[in-house]
């Protein structure tokens, strides 16, 4: 075996880089990597014979080899001529090999781009020098610095247009250094060229004397692209628990920095034990050590309590623990980022419920400075304050890429919505613990002789909510029952005078009213709350506030015809004359609730009926709980 | 489609263990597989990190995961990745192999043998239905033949048994639309592919939650290459199936493509008699579909020696693949791997 390991010695010893192309549409970034592949020979006969004759049947360079068609592998790509999503490719020159990630220009495929960038360590950025510095342009470098990538190829395309003028050239770099000054990446190079003809990718154009510095090619293959400082202590963030039977208990994991030895004395932050290592098993047998990097499974003297989402350290250098913290957030989904809704946060090994409690600004593209916003649309980056539900380990993303960077999953459509860069750590929350309280909310029920809950009535406006809320809160009264009625009315006049109806603001309404209705429940009352509120989400967000049982969702079901006909307050008629922006179900959508626990259809009853049909179904908890 | 068959039994576990390497292999997995003096390069490390980690994920984020085995090299290296992500665990996954009937002969074997002594259970499923109507790859057009034995089975597969992820050994330098594929691909309902709405996955986070009807497909070995698959099977000494060696068989030069008659159901066109010839497969599948080469590659030293200076691509034998260029776009989005 040791004298065949001469013959690969190139393959095995080369280092990798992990590259992406990236700039607006049709600045020739697949162009480009197909030229790459053709010229460091990677293009296998059957592959190229296959691409002679897609460039017939999609190309777009007449009867010459359209190398996009190489890279653009999706059917809707080749029709279109676009990239749709992004491409891995692979190649090697007896120098270096390489992963190049090939990302789609268009605004709407950014969260492509953003998934191809996240694992590089080296942008190449395109510019068409016809066009100059587009806002894409600036977009795709912002993602970039954002995600912590240092070194940048401006790689100015298509000079065979502009007849390879160094004008031109100087213009465009002095425009994007500039453009870019406040979010500027550390190594820097830019090269004239052009992709389709191959000048200045692999060999040296002729037509560009002026031009001093390397091709593309021998750029890539010496480049080092300068390191993170990052933190060097040992975390291992707990992925799966590894028990095959009573006499083994192990904790695997990737060890994402530092090193750890059989023998070190390590801790779970989250929890304050610790225990020592006794022994490292990686997947080509045991070790004495491990660093970052490895997939190891690690075994302790002790049996302590850790779990999935738990992270190791070593007792001499732990993390720190906390909820909250300050991030960059990048949206990737059309409806927009609400404060107050609660996501999903999926940072390290640890996913939990979080809310985003503030967006500071947001970034402008553009000018890359500071612009107010009250939500993030899609594509666009804030600086926000997240809490979780729990404490986890989180360190900023500068020192710790894997500790430091996190998603954000939609609860309910289960998409990757956003993903996100911890800056800081927010301490805010450490002083406030929860005060237990002397008189016990089971006593307060008990006074009442019932058991408090929220009754929640959810409807189109004109479904009858508001009727069929009142008529139930005079039969409970005349049962001798305790209760209150929350609802649009009362609460938006005081507590919520300060909010619109924006999306964002609907949704603070219903969190404030579902914080005040959760302290009437623990005083002991049953809380009738009559509000639209459309969003599942929030409806599900007030439900959680609750201890189990005790939030009843009633859903007040009117067809939209019949509440537009009803339309009592006359809102339908303003709203379909576009008087009022934002009104459910007219231009703002309405979600059916999947899972009432009570549903009344006003098509078929009338309010009274209805009353008495939420009254039977709650009729158990007008006495006392025994 | 397919009314899915009664499970098979486990076929694998009884199977005599006869081949050394196998044997070998398995003893050294049971002593949790140390390397001794051999070192692998640091990208092998990387990836085999990083394949490890994608199942430490899948089995911890899922309920019912299944590893899709189809005793291919990437399938041995996939196989053997598991071992060790989970050691001294067994695989906390089902094993499943979507069998068509004509499999090479070499390739059952090294699938019983492997699982005997690793002591592993799998599950194989076919569709017996479309082999009772007397269907073959020889009577059925070769796209209609991948749908019904491949396609269908594997959904009905997925089905049958609940998985509701599903490992396979796709990597992205195989083929374009690869090239395209996520390492967490999710698929809708009726398992099919939306290329247009692929979720956005970055860094190592995967995002594992699936809605109703949904399942996921997941490829570990998304950023290895075919160089790397190789080198890690030499550098580990993980068996392979020896057809993957040269060997003087008896071949069918048919349309271009050299056809290895493996056993009497072979139907023979005017004309045409098996000579030996001294070949060997860069992939495998159905015999009658599996186009071999020419080589007198018989190491594993000299079979990556050819690849390096090859000059046409690893799936350029498969009749499956060859129809057109977006064929595996296709078969992908109606739910193939």
């Amino acid at each position: 075996m040791n004298a065949f390991d001469s013959a690969i010695t190139p393959f095995e010893r080369a280092s990798q880089l992990r590259y992406l192309t990236c700039g607006s549409v049709d600045d020739g970034k697949s162009t480009l990597i197909g030229r790459l592949l053709y010229d460091s020979k990677l293009i296998m006969d059957d592959h190229l014979l296959a691409l002679e004759a897609d460039s017939e049947k999609h190309g777009t360079t007449g009867d010459e080899i359209d190398f996009a068609l190489l890279v653009d592998g999706l059917e809707a790509e080749r029709e279109q001529g676009i990239t749709i999503d992004v491409a891995y490719r692979f190649f090697s020159t007896p120098r270096r090999s390489f992963i190049v990630a090939d990302t789609p220009g268009h605004r709407q495929y950014s969260r492509n781009m953003a998934s191809g960038a996240s694992n590089c360590d080296l942008a190449i950025i395109l510019i068409d020098a016809r066009k100059g510095v587009l806002t894409q342009t600036l977009r795709h470098s912002l993602i970039c610095h954002l995600l912590g990538i240092r070194s940048v190829v401006l790689a100015v395309n298509k000079m065979d247009l502009v007849d390879f003028d160094p004008a031109r050239f100087d213009e465009i770099v002095a425009d994007y250094r500039a453009k870019t000054a406040r979010n500027a990446f550390e190594q820097f190079i830019a090269i004239p060229m052009s992709a389709r003809f191959g000048d200045n990718v692999s060999t040296r154009s002729e037509l560009s004397p002026w031009y001093t510095g390397p091709t593309l090619i021998e750029y890539l293959e010496t480049v080092e692209p300068p390191l993170a400082a990052g933190s060097q202590g040992f975390r291992l963030p707990v992925q799966w628990i590894n028990r095959p039977n009573l006499d083994f208990r192990g904790y695997s994991g990737t060890i994402v920095s530092g090193e750890v030895a059989v023998g070190d004395q390590i801790a779970v932050p989250r929890s304050g034990t610790t225990s020592m290592v006794t022994g490292l098993i990686g997947p080509t047998g045991p070790l004495q050590r491990a660093g970052a990097g490895e997939a190891i499974t690690l075994t302790l003297a002790d049996d302590i309590d850790i779990s999935r989402g738990d992270v190791l350290a070593l007792a001499k250098d732990r993390p720190e623990v906390s909820n909250q913290f300050a991030a960059h957030v990048f949206w990737m989904v059309k409806d927009p980022l609400l404060v107050g809704r609660p996501y999903l946060i999926k940072l390290g090994t640890a996913t939990q419920t979080a809310t985003i409690t503030a967006i500071s600004h947001r970034i402008d593209v553009n000018s890359g400075e500071q612009a107010p916003a009250k939500n993030l649309q899609v594509n666009e980056i804030g600086f926000c304050n997240i809490h979780l539900a729990h404490s986890i380990v989180f360190e900023p993303y500068a020192d710790n890429r894997a500790l430091g960077s996190f998603i954000i999953i939609d609860r309910f459509s289960n998409q990757t919505v956003g993903a996100g860069m911890v800056e800081y750590g927010l301490r805010r929350g450490t002083n406030i613990h929860a005060q237990p309280a002397d008189v016990t909310r089971q006593q307060l029920a008990m006074m009442k002789g019932q058991q408090p809950c929220v009754i929640w009535l959810t409807g189109l406006s004109g479904a009858g909510k508001s009727t069929i809320a009142n008529l139930l809160q005079r039969k409970l009264m005349l049962l001798g029952a305790h209760s209150f009625l929350l609802d649009g009315d009362n609460v938006r006049m005081g507590l919520n005078k300060d909010l619109s109806f924006s999306e964002a603001d609907r949704v603070e309404n219903i969190r404030r009213v579902g914080e005040v209705a959760k302290l009437m429940v623990d005083a002991g009352l049953i809380v009738i709350c009559s509000f639209i509120s459309p969003f599942r989400q929030d409806r599900a967000m007030v439900r959680e506030l609750m201890p189990e049982g005790e939030f009843i969702e009633v859903y007040v079901q009117t067809p939209l015809e019949i509440a537009e006909q009803r339309d009592v307050k006359g809102l339908y008629a303003k709203a379909r004359a576009g008087q009022i922006k934002n009104f459910t179900g007219i231009d703002s959508p309405y979600d059916e609730p999947e899972a009432a626990e009570i549903v009344v259809d006003t098509a078929a009853l009338s309010a009274d009926e209805a009353a008495d049909a939420i009254l039977l179904a709650i009729k158990s908890r007008l006495q006392p709980a025994g | 489609m397919v009314t899915p068959p009664a499970s098979a039994p486990p076929a694998a576990s009884t199977a005599t263990v006869q081949r050394p390497d196998i044997l070998d292999y398995a003893s050294r997995i049971e002593a949790g597989f140390p390397l001794g003096n051999v070192v692998l390069p640091k990208h092998l490390q990387q990836l085999q990190a990083e394949a490890i980690h994608i199942m430490r994920e899948v089995a911890s984020e899922f309920n019912n995961p299944v590893l899709l085995y189809s005793i291919g090299k990437d399938s041995s290296v996939m196989l053997h990745l598991a071992m060790m992500a989970f050691w001294p665990s067994k695989p906390p996954f089902k094993l499943m192999h979507i069998a068509t009937g004509w499999d090479f002969h070499d390739m059952i074997v090294h699938r019983d043998e492997l699982c005997a002594a690793l002591g592993l259970t799998l599950l194989i499923e076919s569709n017996s239905d479309a082999t009772e109507q007397g269907l073959t790859p020889f009577n059925t057009d070769s796209r209609e033949w991948a749908r019904l034995m491949l396609i269908d089975m594997l959904k009905a597969g997925m089905d049958m048994h609940g998985f509701d992820a599903a490992l396979g050994g796709g990597r992205r330098d195989e083929e374009k639309s690869r090239a395209k594929e996520r390492i967490f691909s999710v698929r809708g309902p009726g398992q099919v592919w939306d290329p247009r709405s692929q979720r956005p996955e970055l860094w190592s986070l995967f995002n594992g939650r699936l809605a109703k009807g949904e399942s996921m497909r997941v490829f570990p070995l998304s950023n290895w290459t075919e160089l790397d698959i190789w080198e890690y099977i030499r550098l580990c000494a993980i068996p392979v199936v020896p057809l993957y060696f040269a060997k003087p068989r008896p071949v069918v030069d048919r349309d271009g493509m050299l056809m290895v008659v493996d056993d009497d159901r072979m139907v023979y066109r005017d004309d045409e008699i098996a000579v030996d010839r001294l070949v060997r497969f860069r992939t495998l599948g159905d015999w009658p579909l599996s186009g071999c080469m020419e080589s007198p590659a018989n190491t594993l030293e000299a079979v990556i020696e050819e690849m390096m200076t090859s000059r046409v691509s690893e799936r350029q034998g498969r009749m499956v693949d060859k129809d057109e260029s977006a064929s595996m776009e296709k078969k992908k989005r109606e739910g193939y791997f």
